[in-house]
């Protein structure tokens, strides 16, 4: 069973080794991303958002659902704390 | 007279626990507006300058979790109690969903703010988001601090 799991890990593991052969090297100027994506932030992103900060305007606009999935992560994290760890105060018991 | 060990310890509140000397607790109260006011600057000006929803949570809820250490976690739940907390954490995240559901009513996509019948919609619907954001890091920050302390 145990020669299984690492056989299951070892896949996996290989699986997405090879999965990162296609992409792109970092900073490639070539690439998809910095081809059309990259220059249309840089240049339409303060007339479509009138934001100054490039940033938050990817960050809060362009990928507004990443941020709302980051913001649930963070609920996630409060809640399973309180789930698990919440006691009350001995004076209110 | 010599001072017996109550004297020097005066006041011991019910639990046992000898209070932060007055130095300590005064330059807390007095420093708790300009930090909670520069968290609210941080989150209202993410636009414009380094900062957002993530960073100006963090920095309101450590004003409070300073007041907790700075006093005890009863000073710090007279201001929040842990049940407010708990609502405020939700608060926060229904507030950024709640702006996408908005969005999908008025007829664009899920967060696609240009759909806001206001002027610069992506801008104040950023802002709103931001604001959802701050207040879910802010008590969930506070509430995290408060249950490991109480966790035997």
């Amino acid at each position: 069973m145990k020669i299984l799991h690492l056989f299951l890990a070892v896949l996996a593991g290989g699986l997405m080794l090879v999965g990162i052969v296609p992409v792109p090297d970092f900073g490639n100027a070539n690439s998809p991303a910095n081809t059309y994506l990259s220059p249309h932030y840089i240049e339409k992103s303060m007339e479509e958002t009138h934001v100054p900060n490039m940033v938050t305007a990817i960050l809060a606009d362009y990928r507004s659902y990443d941020t709302f999935g980051e913001t649930t992560v963070v609920f996630t994290a409060g809640i399973c704390v309180l789930l698990l760890l919440r006691r009350k105060r001995e004076d209110e018991q | 007279m010599r001072p017996t060990s109550e004297s020097i310890i005066p006041m011991q509140d019910p639990q046992g626990r000898i209070p932060n000397s007055v130095v300590i607790t005064t330059v807390t109260r007095v420093m708790m507006p300009f930090i909670q006011l520069y968290g609210l600057y941080v989150i209202m000006h993410g636009h414009s300058s380094p900062g957002g929803g993530f960073q100006g949570g963090v920095i309101l809820g450590a004003s409070f979790i300073l007041l907790a250490v700075s006093h005890n976690t009863e000073y710090m739940e007279e201001r929040f109690s842990m049940k407010q907390l708990t609502v405020l954490t939700s608060t926060g995240v229904l507030i950024y969903g709640g702006l996408g559901f908005l969005c999908l009513l008025l007829g664009g996509s899920f967060l696609d703010y240009s759909v806001l019948p206001i002027s610069m919609p992506r801008y104040m619907g950023m802002l709103g988001i931001e604001i959802g954001v701050g207040i879910t890091v802010m008590a969930v920050m506070i509430s995290i601090f408060r249950d490991l302390i109480y966790f035997k």
